[in-house]
């Protein structure tokens, strides 16, 4: 099964002619993922790493039936982008695009809100379910086929998470970076409902850091709606000043909130395996698995 | 980015936010030149820094002349300025707001800030100004009141009557109030403000809404269309080491332990100060390189944490996905054989050719300490720091 993206997805690279754009697509063909099209506006005909490019999004739906889009189009141009996506129909958009302005974000959600198009992201690395298809710029070689979905607010972190549990034998069915930024498409909430429903996925992994509401918005929820897959969670930034941003525009702690212990609170009240260190997230998994076994 | 409060009053003043008239002052000179400009009997002396609470630290006074406003400009240029926000190393004052006295009837209070848990900006006004609005958040929250900025419609008119009866205006102040505030909102949204805080907001004793403090902050990710606004960066209001690596498109933020660490990717930076932590050190620093940890990235990374005489040993912890790991090898070696590492370095490659990386830096002349996981490196980092 896994969740948003799997054999059938059919995807579409807005942005594909660009330098990222193209390495990715490269890397994400060699792992078996269907591309069906690319969008650059201007090229429209032309075919580009055997992929047909055209002008509009609308345009290559129409022609190629794609239910998916991958955006690594320039920062400004990316809140269009997304809307110009949701617009001709596409179901699920993953924005890879690093730095949209928050302001953009906030009309883009509204926008998002009258379509049933699911996002991810932006500034993150993408969503992959092992075996079945990659969207994103994650190392696929880390990952393996399995039963833990990983949701994280980071990129780098999530691979050495995914890293983690595929050496200790657990693999992995879908593992999403819902991204950095203060505003983004699917939250913690809205991907544990869709794992929740998923019959291959018996554990999660949740991977936050300091900064917003997120975390304890998916305690809450795990609480109110008692999930009962066994859930690991780290947060990132225990010892992050307050005031400052590290590094994502999203992990601040501004006016006292947004802390690191905070939300392992909120989780461990939940009934969460919490632990405080990034290197203790897969042994952590594994025994939760094994205890869940006895 | 944060400006100072002189640089956003001129904003406020083009969005038509009423604010006192001022002149900004780099020298005692200049402070009297703009007092005698301001003319009247009484003035306000404000050192400009990039933290709140400087009326306390003594960082604003009152002069009832000119020639008093020469002495209390020479009294605060210059000085070390402390307040709560600073820090305990303070600020030093380089520039001053000179700016005429007002009669004040009420002070009040006013922000827009994004409102992450409903995804829309959300405009707060309060009845106590003055003082800080955590506390009132905390104490009296009943005393916040909060209009949610529809994302399409801006805020519309009568939110923005519900935030001037919220503060508790009347008559001629309603107007006035309406159109401050409705001001403040298009000011927020024309230069992508991440905050805008007015504290305190006062209604004058000729019934106007005028905004008697300022504060902009803007979102980074936005300033490609703002040239105006980049170029009121105060560069001296930044630790040099931090103006340097934004400056090679590194996220260098200076801490006070004494183990350095370079990663790639923001989360994992984080975790790698908590891990060292964890491990009974202090991080020196968060630094994150980016997804490309070339030779040039990693030796200017060195060169920053370097700059902190408290780093006593390096961590370098990288997880090779697209990069691959003996290219960051070899460009840790190539950045060590240009520049002069005296401290102790541990490095930590995971990831794509990770095994081939451990081959190259065993085989290296130089001095590492080659760590086999996350918690081996955070380990021996502090070990070698002590």
């Amino acid at each position: 099964m896994a969740i948003l993206v799997n054999e059938e997805t059919r995807l579409l690279v807005q942005g594909l002619t660009g330098k990222e754009g193209s390495f990715h697509t490269d890397q994400m063909i060699e792992y078996g993922t269907t591309v069906v099209g690319g969008v650059t506006p201007g090229k429209g005909g032309q075919e580009h790493l055997g992929v047909p490019i055209f002008n509009t999004v609308a345009a290559a739906v129409a022609e190629t039936g794609a239910n998916t889009s991958v955006i690594f189009v320039p920062p400004r141009f990316a809140s269009d982008a997304i809307m110009e996506a949701a617009d001709s129909g596409v179901s699920m958009i993953v924005c890879i695009t690093e730095g949209v302005p928050a302001t953009d974000m906030v009309k883009v959600k509204n926008f998002l809100g009258k379509t049933s198009t699911t996002l991810v992201g932006p500034n993150c690395p993408g969503v992959i379910s092992p075996g079945k298809a990659k969207i994103g710029i994650m190392p696929a070689f880390i990952h393996r086929p399995g039963g833990i979905g990983v949701i994280s607010r980071s990129g780098t972190l999530t691979y050495e998470a995914v890293y983690q549990l595929t050496e200790l034998g657990i693999g992995q069915s879908t593992c999403i970076g819902i991204g950095g930024d203060p505003i983004i498409g699917s939250t913690f909430v809205d991907l544990l409902v869709q794992f929740a429903e998923d019959d291959e996925t018996e554990g999660v992994v949740l991977i936050g850091e300091i900064g917003g509401s997120a975390e304890e918005e998916a305690a809450d929820w795990i609480t109110s709606n008692q999930f009962g897959k066994p859930v690991v969670a780290f947060i990132a930034g225990q010892t992050a000043p307050p005031g400052r941003r590290m590094g994502h525009a999203g992990a601040i702690i501004a006016g006292g909130k947004g802390t690191a212990s905070e939300k392992m609170k909120a989780l461990k009240a939940a009934g969460i395996t919490v632990v405080d260190s990034p290197a203790e997230i897969g042994i952590a998994m594994k025994k939760k698995l094994e205890d869940g076994k006895r | 980015m944060k400006i100072h409060e002189y640089q956003a009053k001129s904003l406020f003043k083009e969005a038509g936010v009423p604010v006192p008239e001022a002149y900004p002052a780099f020298t005692v000179e200049e402070a009297v030149e703009a007092a005698e400009k301001l003319g009247g009997d009484l003035f306000v002396v404000k050192a400009q820094i990039h933290a709140g609470g400087r009326g306390k630290g003594g960082g604003v006074k009152l002069a009832r002349s000119v020639e008093e406003v020469k002495d209390v400009a020479a009294q605060i240029l210059g000085m070390n300025l402390i307040t709560h926000q600073t820090g305990p190393g303070g600020k030093e004052v380089n520039r001053l707001l000179i700016e005429e006295g007002i009669a004040i009837a009420r002070e009040l209070y006013a922000s827009i800030v994004l409102d992450r848990s409903v995804e829309k900006y959300v405009f707060m006004v309060s009845i106590e100004g003055g003082v800080e609005i955590e506390k009132v958040a905390a104490e009296t929250p009943e005393r916040i009141h909060k209009e949610w900025i529809h994302p399409e419609l801006g805020l519309t008119s009568y939110q923005a009557r519900n935030l001037a009866y919220a503060l508790q205006l009347e008559g001629e102040q309603v107007k006035s109030g309406i159109r401050s505030l409705t001001a403040l909102w298009k000011a927020f949204e024309k230069w992508d403000c991440s905050l805008a805080e007015i504290n305190p907001l006062v209604v004058t004793e000729s019934d106007e809404v005028m905004a008697l403090d300022a504060k902009m902050n803007f979102d980074d990710n936005a300033l490609f269309r703002h040239g105006n606004i980049a170029e009121m960066r105060d560069l001296s209001e930044e630790l040099p080491s931090e103006t340097e690596a934004s400056s090679h498109n590194l996220n260098y933020i200076k801490l006070d332990g004494n183990v350095g660490c370079m990663v790639n990717g923001a989360g994992l930076a984080m975790s790698t100060m908590d891990i060292i932590k964890l491990s009974g050190g202090e991080p020196a620093n968060f630094l994150d390189v980016g997804g490309v940890a070339s030779a040039d990235t990693v030796a200017k990374g060195f060169k920053i944490i370097l700059s902190d005489s408290g780093v006593k040993s390096i961590l370098i912890n990288i997880f090779g996905g697209i990069v691959r790991c003996d290219r960051v090898a070899q460009g840790v070696i190539d950045a060590l054989s240009t520049i002069e590492v005296k401290v102790p370095v541990v490095v930590r490659l995971e990831g794509t050719n990770a095994t081939e990386a451990a081959d190259i830096l065993e085989n290296s002349p130089l001095d590492f300490i080659v760590a086999a996981s996350l918690k081996d490196g955070a380990e021996k980092a502090v070990e070698a720091a002590s």
